[in-house]
């Protein structure tokens, strides 16, 4: 009987061999240390739980850092303050594991706040066994967010001002205005009826994560004799006078009853599966084409693209690099981005190539299609001698003075509007593009829009647009 | 193999799928977004995780805890955020944990601006967080590279067990080009050192700290063995028209695109000029540099950058051949004239 009751939660290490030095029975903390009694709650519910092999325990920064020296679980240790992303981490990528995030105030109150708060309100299904002593142990006794006021430490030589530091934060207070949380209660390590208590808390906290009904939180009030430069007995009565009257004990949330079980879906796909969910199977048609028998100055393209943002620009260079790789050419498509993208000028910069593309940078264009007058003045001096510009003369009122290029001036957005949308006189200009140049063929770009364009109802008036454009190229050049 | 028309950004999401990859974290910034809304599509498709973190460093945790328990994880971010996530990869680098890190440079430093800049090479590359470690950089310069060193890099974290990243600039993130991707296939690897939440796994261990320093200098000494290690193995560079060239230019991601049209127009120029660019930033092709350095007269360094890389191939050449620098900042990308001015001006 008695051989039974001295003997060590499965949860936990007979020997410490992860412990550095020849000590490999006692454990590191101090003698009143709350920590060992917390460890041993812990490990004897793992072992009655049955789920000491599916556990995995994290270590923070702190005193209890080598938390992994004594559970006989899988051990990871966490930067400080990221025990809860880090059990995140673990948890979403193994699901049957039981993450426990073992936890100091500073570690999670002051450094990790965010990290708590974030996995509390993700109801991130998981167990934080947050201990409070109100100090920094580890470190050599600086003040905690959970200092309480008045206490000294060696950063509050003094004792916590309120002017200074503030009041101390009640995390459980604070975690329970969150809706996601399941359970969160404080107890207190004191005498035994408060260690029963604590060992309840525990027990329930862990059951929360067996049965997938997500995150809960056990504060435990908790003595620290050297850091608060007590003896082991005076820093348990110090627990009761000092901090219960503050942190108060109790249940904080308890909505286990409303919550369902929760567990994500496995999914196993087949490699076949993959390809088809990442589009891996569709062929796309092809439209060899050869651009040895086209003029000179129109071979091997680099277009310029510009406009207002909600012109179309960017997609107007999308659908044609779309075709011309359809074509069997090398092509680049490059965004202007971000903020000017956002109500200001967009431009895009396409290469169609027979070779392979060095720089899909634009600089020395030899196509332009300016959308607005802006960009016709701010592209045309980079056009290079010989090089076409089209330009949308439903607004742009003024052609381009330079001699030396291929000019086609097209009504685009007046074009598009007759047709039924403002929107498509982009597809104008591809219209009118393609015929001016023969580059890409007008196959080629209806079956790059069946690719680039989402909404397959808008398909046809796009289409529409493009044989306007082509038959005002037609019509202008007789 | 399919065939698609696709941004870098997005090509970096489908090969890491198709190598394997269960858990995505990561946090919002430009010019990297791209990689977020293709992992927010994809990964829960093919039953796997995404998750949006609240920061970045909570991302590069999360992705800890993802490795720790065995399984391929990546984040993806631009400058400012590769900088908050530096403690975390120190300590992946410490606990010798796979992780894939997308970083797509923009200007810098602080805010700057989401241009397409270089100033990241010195916190990738050598180290960037406390500690004595160093991360497998690769550095794209297509979109087909985009897929294709993801899936890599995937390969090389778990074979090293360490953080690789994949290391481009906001041009090639942001540019579509064709790519070809490979059938999906089986993906296995064995880590028996991982932390599963089983039986078998019990005893394993995640952890960076060594109390005793004789064990962490012993520790230190394995994670430089392996650097070496990959230093010897896995040195990657491309080269063009370095036959008879006399000039050597060098640059990676978007410079070396801009660089090869430039020495094209050299060479038309009658001006004997190549390219060396390198794939792998760490380990940096050093012997190659060194080869080179033997039979040509120079070399020319373009950066975005204050000149970041240019340190390196200094280092390689110990002054063996000059050195020239020319550099754009600011998110300023460099024409293809003025690089060739450049090379005209040391050639002439």
């Amino acid at each position: 009987m008695a051989k039974d009751i001295l003997r060590k939660p499965k949860g936990f290490n007979d020997v410490y061999f992860n412990k550095p030095g020849a000590d490999k029975e006692n454990t590191h903390y101090c003698p009143g240390c709350g920590h060992g009694v917390v460890h041993k709650l812990i490990a004897e519910a793992l072992e009655d739980f049955g789920v000491a092999d599916r556990a995995i325990m994290i270590s923070p920064v702190g005193c209890s850092v080598f938390v992994y020296y004594y559970f006989a679980t899988g051990n990871v240790q966490a930067a400080h303050g990221r025990a809860p992303a880090v059990a995140t981490g673990l948890k979403r990528a193994n699901p049957d594991s039981i993450v426990i995030s073992y936890q100091g105030d500073g570690d999670l109150g002051a450094i990790g706040g965010n990290n708590i708060l974030q996995a509390a309100n993700r109801g991130e299904n998981i167990t934080v066994i947050f201990v409070n002593n109100a100090i920094y142990g580890m470190t050599g006794g600086q003040m905690a967010p959970t200092t309480l006021v008045g206490q000294r430490t060696m950063t509050t030589p003094y004792g916590r001002s309120v002017e200074n530091e503030g009041y101390p934060i009640k995390i459980c207070e604070l975690l329970a205005s969150l809706e996601s949380p399941a359970y969160l209660e404080r107890t207190a390590i004191t005498d035994v009826k408060n260690i029963m208590k604590t060992r309840l808390a525990i027990r329930k906290a862990i059951k929360v994560q067996i049965d997938n009904k997500g995150f809960s939180l056990v504060e435990i009030l908790s003595a620290c004799p050297s850091g608060w430069r007590m003896t082991p007995r005076k820093a348990k009565e110090w627990i009761t006078t000092n901090m219960m009257p503050y942190f108060k004990p109790g249940v904080y949330k308890d909505v286990l009853n409303e919550r369902k079980p929760y567990a994500p879906a496995k999914l196993n796909l087949s490699l076949d599966e993959i390809d088809e969910k990442l589009g891996l199977k569709e062929e796309a048609p092809s439209f060899p084409g050869d651009m040895s028998g086209l003029k000179e100055n129109h071979r091997n393209p680099r277009i310029k693209v510009a406009g207002f943002g909600g012109q179309g620009v960017l997609m107007l260079g999308n659908v044609l690099a779309e075709a011309g790789m359809l074509q069997g050419y090398e092509v680049s498509w490059l965004p202007s981005y971000g903020p000017e993208m956002r109500g200001g000028t967009a431009n895009c910069q396409v290469h169609i190539d027979e070779d392979k593309i060095g720089s899909p940078v634009v600089s020395d264009s030899t196509v332009l299609i300016a959308m607005n007058k802006p960009s016709l003045d701010k592209f045309v001096p980079d056009v290079v001698p010989g090089g076409v510009v089209l330009y949308n003369t439903s607004m742009i009122d003024q052609a381009p003075r330079r001699k030396d290029l291929e000019i086609i001036p097209v009504p685009a957005s007046e074009i598009a509007d007759a047709t039924g949308d403002l929107k498509v006189a982009n597809m104008v200009m591809i219209g009118a593009y393609l015929e001016t140049t023969k580059v890409v063929s007008k196959e080629a770009v209806f079956a790059a829009l069946d690719i680039a364009i989402k909404h397959k109802g808008f398909i046809p008036m796009n289409q529409k647009a493009i044989e306007q454009g082509i038959e005002h190229v037609r019509k202008i050049k007789g | 193999m399919a065939k698609e028309l696709i941004k870098g950004n997005e090509a970096v999401i489908k090969g890491a799928l198709l190598a394997g990859c269960r858990n995505y974290f990561g946090y919002p910034i430009t010019p990297a977004s791209e990689i977020a809304h293709a992992a927010s599509k994809y990964f829960p498709l093919l039953g796997r995780s995404f998750l949006q973190g609240e920061s970045e460093v909570a991302s590069i945790n999360m992705c800890y805890g993802a490795a720790s328990a065995g399984v391929r994880t990546m984040t993806a971010s631009s400058g400012p955020g590769i900088s908050l996530k530096q403690e975390g990869i120190s300590y992946a680098a410490g606990s010798e944990l796979p992780i894939v890190i997308v970083d797509i440079q923009r200007g810098g430093p602080g805010l700057g601006n989401i241009a397409p800049e270089q100033g990241d090479y010195n916190q990738v590359t050598k180290g960037g967080g406390h500690g004595n470690y160093k991360t497998i950089v690769l550095a794209p310069n297509c979109a087909q590279e985009m897929c294709d060193l993801t899936m890599l890099a995937f390969d090389l974290a778990d074979e090293y067990r360490t953080p690789v990243y994949v290391f481009t600039d906001g041009y090639i993130g942001q540019m579509m080009e064709p790519v070809e991707f490979p059938k999906a296939r089986e993906i296995k690897v064995e880590k028996d050192w991982a932390v599963w939440g089983n039986r078998e796994s019990r005893d394993n261990l995640i952890n960076s700290i060594y109390l005793e320093p004789l064990e962490l200098e012993a520790h230190n000494q394995k994670l430089q063995d392996k650097y070496q290690l990959i230093e010897e193995k896995e040195v990657m560079f491309d080269t063009y028209r370095l036959d008879d060239a006399e000039l050597v230019t060098m640059g990676y991601g978007i410079v070396s695109r801009i660089l090869k049209t430039a020495i094209d127009k050299a060479r038309k120029k009658g001006l004997k000029v190549g390219l060396l660019r390198p794939i792998t930033l760490f380990p940096f092709p050093n012997k190659k540099i060194q080869e080179l350095g033997n039979r040509v007269n120079s070399f020319l360094v373009v950066e975005m950058s204050n000149g970041q890389m240019v340190q390196d191939v200094k280092l390689a050449l110990l002054g063996a051949k000059p050195v020239y620098f020319y550099n754009r900042m600011g998110g300023v990308v460099p024409t293809v004239n003025e690089v060739l001015n450049k090379i005209e001006e040391i050639l002439k």
